[in-house]
């Protein structure tokens, strides 16, 4: 869109957590000052996240007669730059643009490849307004559901779309819906479980953030299909940004009559209350995220009763995750069918992921479901950082596995990846280039089951203890020949013994490594070698003199003093002080410094 | 000392016990409302919200111990929370603990002698995309190294 010469420019910063956190927060504030002090014209507004976090701050221009444009890496002196160039003298700086009509970048393919449904305003609207929402037809589908649908339609439009549920397991939500609205009684919740907390995952944070008003709208509209009167957003505390911007979101709905009794004028009363967790992982669990809502220790129940039948409060009670409902908006304005046509024949719509570890690109990306995992890593995510080797990406968090670089082919959808021995999960992808341990992966995963285990369950409480302690003692190169057998068996025995979730995933993440990756384990044991040159104790950091031109830097950044030697001269890393905290290596500017295992040094120096 | 919530606070528990049907219920937002006001969760505190809310002091602990966000200690400060989970590890947050730790001279858990910093691990703060982060209080830093780090501590007063 080219905007026409009498308007104005107008500039929107990305004010999500990223946004904030790369310093936004600092460029919004300094055009700010700088338009009321200068008087420039210029409308100033905020939105979102897009999804390039990696690129963050990200500020989009709107200049009159030119191009509309993203610009990223935004700091207040290229903020001064954007102005004097590209706003006063109509020169569009190429170079740092990320996106923008007919420029063409390297990262076209980031955007190119995606659809956007759960993200359709993400980065479009300031979230703190109800006006930009209603502007992108905001609540036009609660209007279309209140005055035009039964709510048997309502969860026929649903089951027909083939959604199912986003937090992980995959559930179809109209079957959800419907055993909810079948079972008996007046009073019945929807529960919003926005207690994002798999390593790696941020997509809900960003929903919420980005687009808060399409999960309110999602649960009004399960609420009219089910029948209940009150909902409740179970959000962590650990996302402040979001929590204020939901509650913006409601005050506002309530203000318009959105939210509260006799919505629209009909005879449909719902209201949504805000609940913040504590800083517990289970409470994901629906059970027990019911026990904390109830002000209750997080633990989880046995099911049957589901919470369909008996939920909180021990009424009947309808759980979806964050992106789940703000798919159904728009599920209800397109059609079902529509949704039902992307996607592979079990796994429709879109699925949204968090782009982390070892990958250029950091960030949110929403795909159809059906793409490969390879084009996701590599065509959308630009790579591996640093141009590394591939090695595994990690999906589903601690309940999920790592799939190795032979099967980067596989589609995303549900029953593939369960076939990898990964799951689809929330949609955290971690990605892991050829330095990274696959033991010392699974060791951070059980070390953070352990951790949250709430600790009703035995196996669960101390098995994933045990199954810690072996892997910690791999790492270390203390792993013992039996040690791969009672791994498995401990895995076994986890698996059966315990009541949720939580504990019945909870050895994946060793078992899939252990599928993909037993001769690495193998090798910590029996040759005491960490292939990737990673874990600590089995490795060690030297100096290549041919390459050290004596520069000095390793010394001075060096937080042990183990490095010695004179300016201009080859440097020496004693290895009895050094503690190989890699320090050295990452800020040598001539490769001079080299990662090497003492146990193949050995083996060389024996021949 | 004498704890008791101010008069805002205690209207803001009375907006509280008014959204469910049943006192156990507000117990976990009056926590985060007396860890606001009070900095953290002491056991006067408890036996104050256990006089107030009418719920026995054990339970009051039961619920306590169980989130890891409420404190049972004060802490600094500058609370300084770490990303350890994998995402952040892979790009370097155990070399930005260490730095902290050899920084400060506190190991996760404690507080320096002046009250200033408390340092602790935690799992996934959601923010992935821009690791390794840090959480200062409220504010979130990202793609961190010990550079950047230094400049932020020494510019808190």
């Amino acid at each position: 869109m080219v905007s026409s010469p009498s308007e104005k420019t107008k500039i929107v910063v990305g004010m999500a957590s990223c946004g904030i956190a790369a310093g936004a927060g600092d460029v919004y504030n300094a055009l700010k000052e700088k338009i009321e002090k200068e008087n420039l014209p210029i409308v100033l507004e905020k939105t979102g996240c897009i999804g390039a976090c990696y690129r963050e701050p990200l500020v989009e221009v709107q200049t009159p007669g030119l191009p509309t444009v993203i610009y990223g890496d935004v700091s207040v002196k290229r903020l001064e730059m954007i102005l004097e160039k590209h706003v006063k003298n109509g020169e569009v700086l190429a170079n740092w643009v990320v996106k923008g009509e007919g420029i063409h970048t390297s990262e076209d393919a980031l955007f190119e490849k995606q659809v956007r449904i759960v993200l359709r305003n993400a980065g479009e609207i300031d979230p703190e307004r109800i006006e930009d929402y209603l502007s992108r037809q905001g609540y036009q589908a609660i209007r279309k559901v209140l005055l035009n649908m039964k709510p048997e339609d309502v969860i026929n439009e649903i089951r027909n779309s083939g959604l199912r549920g986003r937090g992980g397991a995959g559930f179809p939500t109209g079957l959800k819906w419907q055993f909810a609205r079948q079972s008996p009684g007046k009073e019945k919740y929807i529960i919003c479980n926005g207690d994002e907390g798999d390593p790696g995952a941020f997509m809900d944070r960003s929903v919420m953030e980005g687009d808060p008003r399409s999960v309110l709208e999602g649960m009004l509209i399960a609420g009219y299909a089910i029948g209940a009167q009150e909902g409740f957003i179970y959000v962590r505390a650990e996302y402040p940004l979001a929590v204020k911007r939901l509650q913006i979101a409601i005050e506002q709905a309530r203000e318009r009559g959105f939210l509260g009794k006799r919505i629209l004028g009909t005879n449909f009363s719902f209201d949504i209350s805000l609940k913040l967790g504590a800083g517990a992982f289970v409470c994901g669990e629906e059970t027990a995220l019911i026990a904390s809502i109830e002000g209750k220790r997080g633990m989880p129940r046995l099911r049957p009763p589901f919470p369909a039948v008996k939920g909180l409060w021990g009424k009947p009670t309808n759980i979806n995750n964050v992106e789940t409902f703000a798919n159904v908006p728009w599920i209800i304005l397109n059609g079902a069918k529509k949704f039902a046509a992307l996607g592979t024949e079990k796994s429709k719509g879109t699925k949204v992921f968090a782009l982390a570890g070892k990958i250029k690109r950091g960030g949110m990306v929403e795909v159809p479901m059906g793409i490969s995992l390879r084009e996701v890593i590599f065509d959308i995510g630009g790579g591996i950082a640093n141009d590394r080797e591939f090695k595994a990406v990690q999906l589903g968090g601690p309940s999920g596995g790592c799939v190795p670089a032979n099967l980067l082919d596989t589609p995303v959808d549900y029953e593939s990846l369960n076939q990898t021995g990964a799951i689809m999960g929330s949609g955290g992808m971690v990605v892991m280039d050829d330095r990274t341990c696959m033991v010392d992966v699974a060791r951070f995963f059980l070390n953070f089951t352990q951790e949250e285990s709430c600790g009703k369950c035995t196996f669960c409480r101390l098995g994933t203890k045990r199954m810690l302690e072996i892997l910690e003692r791999i790492t270390r190169g203390e792993g013992k020949p039996e040690d791969l057998d009672k791994l498995e068996k401990l895995a076994y025995n986890i698996k059966k013994g315990s009541l949720c979730g939580l504990g019945q995933t909870a050895p994946n993440p060793v078992l899939t490594t252990l599928k993909y990756f037993r001769d690495e384990y193998e090798a910590h044991i029996f040759e005491k070698r960490c292939p990737a040159k990673s874990c600590r104790d089995l490795i060690g950091y030297r100096v290549i003199p041919e390459n050290c031109t004596g520069c000095t830097l390793c010394a001075r950044v060096c937080p042990v003093n183990a490095i010695s030697g004179e300016r201009k001269q080859v440097h020496y890393i004693n290895p009895e002080i050094c503690t190989r905290c890699g320090a050295c290596y990452e800020v040598c500017n001539f490769d001079a410094i080299e990662v090497f295992s003492p146990v193949e040094l050995a083996e060389t120096v024996d021949e | 000392m004498k704890v008791e919530f101010s008069e805002e606070a205690l209207q803001q528990y009375k907006d509280i016990l008014q959204r469910y049907p049943e006192k156990r219920a507000a117990l976990l937002p009056t926590l985060h409302l007396a860890q606001q006001e009070f900095g953290w969760i002491s056991r006067e505190v408890m036996q104050y919200l256990s006089e107030l809310m009418d719920i026995p002091v054990t339970v009051i602990l039961d619920t306590v111990s169980f989130y890891t966000m409420f404190k049972t200690k004060p802490s600094g400060k500058y609370h300084i929370q770490v990303c350890s989970t994998l995402s952040c590890a892979l790009r370097g947050s155990r070399e930005i603990y260490e730095h902290l730790t050899s920084k400060l001279g506190i190991q996760a858990g404690e507080v320096t002698p002046d009250g200033k910093f408390s340092l602790v691990k935690v799992e996934c703060l959601g923010s992935c995309g821009t690791a390794p982060v840090v959480q200062i209080n409220d504010d979130y830093y990202e793609g961190m190294t010990p550079e950047k780090l230094d400049k932020i501590l020494d510019e808190l007063e």
